[in-house]
């Protein structure tokens, strides 16, 4: 059931455990969790606060390491790489959308934008002519020079997603992406985001909300720190 | 350095300026910490200067042996007809030149109060009878005429040399020379003018004053003779004196100490009592140098606990600041910014704030002494080494306080950081 072939694979969890720690209580978030991410796929994991559908994600993301299990991303295993080695992944591989779109403040779109590209070494004009490229892809060429304050909460989360693209990730994880916004901003966004997967990208979202799941092609729910179901 | 982290600076200096008021006050601190410091440093370092130009104006390689009322003297001297004899004697110098093979030069000084009087102004001036070798020892620049020479001495010429501030006080001007000075009953030529140097201060006795007149030692003695009659509130007193002073010099450094305690032995036994203070500019000039050491681990010490203070001032905002940008960081790092690279942008922050503090103290610390100089008058020399100093402490400022703060910001859970409201 487990292929090791790893091509056409862009994330495959193995019997994956995570436990934490809360006090002097161990808490069970992920109890064995196997599954294979297609490339090109778009998934949503759905399922109740506490099923464990946040710390897939926080894993995926390479914000945290199993406690047992083995996480390929790519075909690399990443469960046993050390802080700077898991920065490396995100850097290379992912692309992060969350629902409070988390832009810094102080910085323009386009700097916010450039900020992958910033840690990845780019020169600072072609970093430039990147962002402007992928602000035109999500219809914000002409707010470059604003501040995320300056913009709408749909335009925010546009910023998110072009700054999501811009080291060109293996899988963008979205985390709630429509959360804070209104259900017409909400469906441009998700169809944007359906845009993207329509031109190859690999799209893992965490919802609540059963009619968003419905944009993707895999649905995942979770119970408990268990797979219950897949939908495709 | 600074080439290699441009963007890093670059993002510093654009974070600071977000707040700038908070900013500014943050690095007030370092501001004056390093400003004090460069003050203090050059107030002092010019103080001791001057202290230290004195010292060495009397010649590091000169024995300075002056005649002093010895204690017992000063206690019995009551009596109104008593004549006090003590000091240093003719024979003394003699006795000295011949004795010491290291001996290069003695020059013997005789001092004696007379009322001097040029045309129309009378004053008391300081006559100093010496030898022409005294000018060598004692650098005193020629303004106009000639200094004493071998052959005034040799002739007992009525001839004197005065300084720029008694001719200014006799209110004379350059053409004073060639004119006839009275001092006392005799009437001298005037023959030169040399500078008067600042006043000699503290233990040190040399005919130095600034009102003095230079005249061959053998006229003062000839035409003055060694006693000397004062009337102090109706009593007179009487003192005979051969000599008030004898400056010796050596011929290197290191023989000063060696001659000096061979004076004070042969002194000893030629003399019944101890009419005579020996004092060794050599042995000043340590003890300056060493109180200057000591003035500036004082300085240091200040100089530290206000570093200290500024850098605590520094380390609190930052910490404040990591807090405040914790969600930043938590961004930062889902993005891929290593934890090392979160150090280095929290740390290079403090840096600036610290350096940019350093430097506009270092601007108060060139700013305040110049001041001082323009008000007070008082010398201050503003070293490069301090200014050197001083920005490089402030550096190392940012770096040790902003540690603390940067650590605690790349050790942050991505996780909640990214959660953090």
């Amino acid at each position: 059931m487990i292929s090791s072939n790893s091509n056409g694979i862009a994330a495959q969890l193995i019997d994956v455990h995570k436990v934490y720690r809360m006090g002097t209580q161990e808490v069970k978030a992920l109890a064995g969790v196997s599954i294979e991410f297609e490339a090109g796929s778009f998934w949503a994991i759905l399922g109740p606060s506490g099923s464990g559908k946040s710390t897939i994600l926080n894993l995926l993301g390479c914000l945290d390491r199993p406690t047992k299990g083995r996480y390929l991303l790519t075909g690399q295993d990443v469960s046993t790489l050390d802080d700077d080695q898991l920065s490396d992944m995100r850097l290379g591989y992912l692309g992060f959308i969350f629902q409070s779109f988390n832009l810094i403040l102080q910085s323009t779109v386009s700097e916010n934008i450039q900020l992958p590209l910033y840690y990845m070494g780019w020169d600072p004009l072609k970093s430039e002519d990147r962002a402007m490229e992928l602000a035109k892809r999500v219809g914000l060429e002409e707010r470059m020079n604003h501040r995320p304050m300056e913009l709408s909460g749909g335009q925010q989360q546009r910023v998110a997603i072009a700054r999501a693209l811009a080291n060109d990730p293996a899988i963008l994880l979205a985390d709630e992406p429509t959360g804070n916004l209104d259900s017409a901003t909400g469906n441009e966004i998700m169809n944007l985001l359906l845009e993207l997967n329509r031109q190859g990208k690999t799209i893992i979202m965490v919802t609540h909300e059963p009619e968003l799941a419905e944009f993707a092609s895999h649905r995942l729910f979770m119970r408990d720190g268990l797979i219950e179901r897949i939908e495709s | 350095m600074l080439g290699k982290y441009r963007r890093e600076v670059k993002l510093g200096v654009k974070n600071l300026l977000l707040h700038k008021l908070r900013s500014f006050l943050t690095m007030l601190g370092v501001v004056f910490g390093v400003g004090s410091v460069i003050a203090m440093l050059a107030v002092g370092e010019g103080a001791s200067k001057e202290a230290l130009d004195r010292i060495r104006k009397l010649g590091s390689q000169n024995i300075l042996i002056t005649s002093a009322k010895s204690i017992e003297e000063e206690t019995t001297t009551n009596s109104r007809i008593f004549m006090s004899v003590y000091g240093l004697l003719y024979e003394d110098e003699k006795r000295i030149a011949e004795s010491f093979p290291d001996i290069k030069t003695t020059v013997p000084v005789k001092e004696v109060r007379k009322q001097a009087r040029l045309g129309e102004r009378t004053m008391e001036l300081r006559v100093v009878g010496t030898t022409p070798q005294w000018f060598d020892l004692v650098q005193r620049p020629l303004v106009s005429g000639r200094i004493l020479l071998q052959r005034d001495f040799d002739d007992f010429a009525n001839v004197v040399v005065l300084t720029e501030h008694g001719v200014r006080k006799l209110l004379a001007t350059k053409n004073t020379i060639g004119q006839t000075l009275r001092i006392g009953t005799e009437y001298f030529e005037v023959i030169g003018i040399v500078q008067n140097a600042g006043v000699i201060g503290g233990d040190i006795q040399t005919p130095d004053q600034e009102i003095d007149a230079y005249i061959p030692i053998s006229v003062a003695q000839e035409r003055f003779g060694d006693v000397q009659t004062r009337t102090v509130a109706g009593s007179q007193t009487r003192e005979k004196i051969e000599l008030n002073q004898i400056i010796v010099q050596v011929g290197s450094i290191d023989q000063v100490e060696a001659a000096a305690a061979g004076i004070e032995a042969m002194l000893k036994r030629f003399h019944k009592k101890v009419d005579y203070r020996i004092s060794v500019p050599l042995a000043l000039l340590r003890q300056a140098e060493a109180t200057k050491r000591t003035f500036n681990i004082v300085l240091g010490s200040i100089a530290g606990i206000s570093l200290l203070v500024g850098g605590i001032g520094i380390m609190n905002i930052m910490l404040a600041s990591v807090t405040e940008r914790t969600r930043e960081i938590g961004i930062r790092r889902a993005i891929g910014a290593k934890k090392k690279q979160i150090i280095l942008q929290f740390l290079i922050e403090t840096v600036v704030l610290s350096t940019t503090g350093g430097m506009i103290g270092m601007g108060i610390g060139i700013l305040i002494p110049w001041i001082i100089t323009q008000l007070a008058g008082m010398p201050t020399v503003v070293s490069p080494f301090s200014l050197v100093l001083s920005l490089g402490i402030s550096m190392g400022v940012g770096i040790v306080f902003g540690i603390y703060p940067a650590i605690r910001a790349a050790n942050l859970d991505p996780i909640v950081a990214l959660r953090h409201e």
